[in-house]
């Protein structure tokens, strides 16, 4: 048993600036991590010192600047290849987000290794972005998308996702988290499952790698995906996690400069991983930004950060089960630190607009998971997630705003 | 030495400006709520960024005037109740008047310079005018009465949105 690390919050919490706004005159309290995180005086200073005293662009030049960003860089892709235990820096290729990540995947894997008839499957609570390439995928190629369901708490029928699998299936891909429930898929599982059965497994990590510590070699996935500024780094860079002799053989993404190995009118050659998938000048800033996001998550530890947000989920959803006329959407026995919620006669949009007036930033609306929604029979959720630096007080605060909500709506 | 939060004296805007008591009765008991199955004229209108959604039915007479008004579906308070707000409003009335009624309405909602008579003509509906407040929740209360436009217009195959209402403003300003 490893011992976990005593949780400061009052010093984490000054960590991030901007916990100690206010809005609408209220203390903001900011209950929207998983839309994204805020961000920590690690990543906003290293980016500032960055962008004022070392700036240069990467990759090409033979001065002393440019060198130095392209070792920086470079040393970020080692650190998250360590984060995720990835066996290569080489596997890491920096793209803006998740949804980058997945389109990368639909379109230089799927539409090379896939032929008309191959079957995709997802779950029922796919983020949109874990479906739509996948269906203009399926019409391009004509290939068939299968659905598995999840039970009435939200968690992956696993028989029934095996059920699914056959020699047909080519490819799987599953959200680690769900972003509208909070459940915590069985990824290690579903990925033995698929592998049996031939295919190749993407998870879309975007939920998952700011909650859990994620091995992707533990897991065996193919593909693993991340966005960086739900780890608590800054927007417009993400992570595709892909194994290497599965990168050696996929066809370059987009096309353009870095890519490639020579170019001439007659014939171009393309630049090995990770290159051969970053065409043209990277978000570098964003990637340092990235890294120094990823080096304060490990100083505070993935043990620590669990602990803490399951504690705040426990008291989360103690306190708002307590609220009559309130009913939880997603009651899996493994959940990330999220509650969704409706609330009887009052629709999630007419929530929202009553908690930002008590300085809460909720999310309300079907949360780009329209198929999840539809599973659970409403049309929206207000969704309350959390991350290590919320504290009790505010899930206080919280319960009080749902029942001023009552007040205006009863 | 933190940074002026931008927000942080902006005015308290009043809750009981946008959920009047008119609005919040109306959303509770929305009038002509359901379908009409001799409905002349249909629209089916939708946010695509909160989902709401609603389908408004017309019966009009050879004269052009509103005989029958029915809306059904679902979404926030303020687009329900704009909804029911607005069947109650359009019955009896030409297309014309309907047309006009809408464009009061609509510039009421969307444009700062709204005249007295933009807010003279709308009646009831002024009591959508604390929406403008609130700049997120104009499309709810703009939703219906986009179908409703469409209906008139003969519907077009797909759901008209309220995407339309960003094009809407730039022609205003």
């Amino acid at each position: 048993m490893k011992a976990v690390p005593a949780f400061d919050i009052a010093k984490v919490r000054a960590d991030f600036p901007i916990l100690s706004a206010r809005m609408n005159g209220r203390p903001l309290v900011y209950l929207d991590n998983a839309a994204t995180a805020q961000k920590p005086l690690a990543v906003i200073e290293r980016m500032d010192r960055f962008l004022r005293t070392e700036y240069a662009n990467v990759h090409r030049g033979i001065y002393t600047f440019s060198q130095e960003a392209t070792r920086e860089c470079e040393r970020v892709r080692g650190l998250v290849a360590r984060f995720l235990n990835a066996a290569d820096p080489s596997e890491i290729i920096f793209v803006r987000g998740a949804t980058e990540a997945i389109n990368l995947v639909a379109a230089s894997y799927g539409r090379k290794a896939l032929k008309t008839g191959d079957e995709i499957v997802v779950t029922e609570i796919e983020h949109h972005s874990n479906i739509v390439p996948w269906q203009r995928l399926c019409e391009e190629k004509g290939l068939v998308l299968k659905v598995a369901p999840v039970n009435d708490r939200g968690e992956l029928d696993l028989e029934a996702f095996g059920r699914l699998l056959s020699a047909r299936t080519y490819l799987v891909a599953v959200t680690q988290v769900s972003n509208a429930l909070g459940s915590v898929l069985p990824v290690e599982e579903i990925t033995k499952l698929a592998h049996h059965a031939g295919a190749a497994v993407l998870v879309d990590g975007a939920q998952g790698a700011p909650h859990l510590p994620t091995d992707v070699r533990a897991l065996d996935c193919d593909f693993y995906c991340f966005s960086g500024h739900k780890v608590y780094g800054p927007t417009g860079v993400g992570v595709l996690y892909g194994k290497r002799r599965l990168l050696d053989a996929m066809d370059p993404y987009q096309s353009g400069g870095d890519m490639i190995e020579s170019v001439s009118f007659e014939r171009t050659t393309y630049a090995k991983p990770p290159a051969k998938f970053e065409a043209g000048t990277p978000a570098f800033v964003e990637i340092i930004g990235l890294g120094a996001a990823i080096e304060y998550l490990q100083g505070i530890g993935f043990d620590a950060i669990r602990e803490r947000e399951d504690e705040l989920l426990k008291i989360a959803t103690e306190r708002l089960s307590k609220i009559k006329g309130l009913r939880i959407i997603g009651t899996a026995a493994e959940k990330a630190s999220l509650v969704s919620f409706v609330l009887d006669g009052v629709h999630p949009h007419d929530v929202g607009t009553v908690l930002n007036e008590e300085g809460i930033a909720v999310r309300a609306g079907h949360h780009c998971a329209q198929p999840t929604m539809k599973r659970f029979g409403v049309p929206a959720t207000t969704r309350a997630s959390f991350a290590f630096y919320n504290a009790p007080e505010e899930i206080e605060v919280l319960a009080h705003g749902i029942e001023k909500v009552f007040g205006i709506f009863r | 030495m933190s940074a002026p939060n931008p927000f942080e004296n902006s005015a308290p805007v009043k809750l009981d400006e946008l959920y009047q008591e008119v609005i919040l009765d109306h959303n509770r008991k929305p009038r002509h709520f359901g379908k009409l199955d001799d409905a002349t004229a249909y629209a089916h209108g939708v946010n695509p960024l909160c989902g709401d959604d609603f389908e408004v039915y017309l019966v009009l007479d050879a004269g052009g005037t509103v005989r029958k008004v029915a809306f059904q579906g679902q979404g926030c308070a303020i687009s329900k109740a704009s909804a029911s707000l607005m069947t109650d409003a359009v019955e009896g009335r030409t297309v014309k008047e309907v047309s006009d009624l809408k464009d009061h309405f609509i510039h009421l909602l969307i444009d700062a310079t709204a005249s007295p008579e933009h807010r003279e003509g709308v009646g009831k509906l002024k009591f959508f005018e604390g929406v403008k407040n609130f700049p997120v929740r104009v499309k709810c209360a703009t939703l219906a009465w986009r179908a409703l436009e469409e209906a008139l217009k003969g519907g077009k195959t797909g759901p008209v949105s309220t995407e339309d209402d960003a094009e809407r403003k730039r022609e205003l300003s």
